[in-house]
């Protein structure tokens, strides 16, 4: 125990040394979290979105289609 | 610059991160797709502002993170809404230890305060620097680092560590555990 742990002094670990072994699990976990959607790839919507925007005129378009954020306060 | 092809196809590539961000950050897919949409249309809008040789996926990100806040901070009451129809969610959800596991994870994160979890999933997942970190959320290399300990070590405490008084959701999934048995 002692100065390996002074990053996580408000945590109080069940045993010592186990930090080290959650921190590397939560990274773990991060990354699986957010690799998991990584992997789905470019959804057509989006492709669609910047093909669109690729063609004539696509600026105005621009302006058009800011998405639905409803304008509700 | 110019919209090329070239700077297309980086946008197009650097989609599917900026989804896993706005995902995490928003904890909802559908919301978190309209946050990328709106991202796409100011990059593209305002692309003559990005500078060449310029990190790409940084500058995404920027317009991403501030879009959230500017959402989040409208929508701070159905946050809390979500929060009731998550707990229904788990429920329903038979005791499937990996997915629990997976859950009571995200549970965890979406605990943190929002400076906390995107320090963190910018370092910890996207894989930027502590810097690039510093610069998408506009403040000082030493904060981010702070702010990415502050998160780890509260996501241990909210986890691994038995005697947390204010973890709800932990303990909601212990019943579940517990009364599928009686």
């Amino acid at each position: 125990m002692g100065n390996v742990e002074r990053v996580m002094k408000d945590v109080k670990p069940k045993q010592g040394g186990l930090n080290s072994e959650i921190q590397s699990r939560i990274g773990h976990q991060l990354r699986a979290m957010y690799d998991d959607v990584v992997r789905q790839g470019v959804p057509d919507r989006f492709a669609e979105l910047i093909r669109k925007l690729d063609e004539p005129g696509a600026k105005a378009a621009v302006a058009d289609s800011t998405p639905k954020t409803d304008g509700r306060d | 610059m110019p919209l090329t092809d070239s700077l297309r196809d980086d946008i197009l590539a650097s989609v599917p991160s900026l989804r896993a961000f706005a995902i995490s950050l928003s904890g909802n897919g559908d919301r978190a797709d309209d946050l990328v949409q709106e991202t796409l249309l100011r990059a593209l809008a305002n692309i003559d502002s990005f500078q060449v040789g310029s990190n790409l996926p940084a500058w995404l990100f920027t317009i991403l993170r501030n879009l959230f806040r500017s959402d989040y901070r409208k929508r701070r009451r159905e946050v809390e809404d979500a929060d009731g129809s998550y707990a229904k969610t788990l429920k329903t959800q038979p005791a499937q230890n990996a997915h629990l596991e997976f859950e009571e994870f995200r549970a965890a994160l979406e605990k943190l305060p929002q400076d906390q979890r995107e320090a963190l999933i910018l370092v910890g997942a996207s894989g930027f620097s502590y810097e690039d970190a510093a610069t998408i959320c506009g403040c000082a290399v030493g904060t981010i680092k702070s702010r990415v300990n502050r998160a780890r070590s509260k996501l241990s405490a909210l986890l691994y560590v038995d005697g947390t008084d204010d973890f709800g959701p932990d303990n909601t999934i212990r019943a579940v555990i517990g009364g599928s048995g009686g």
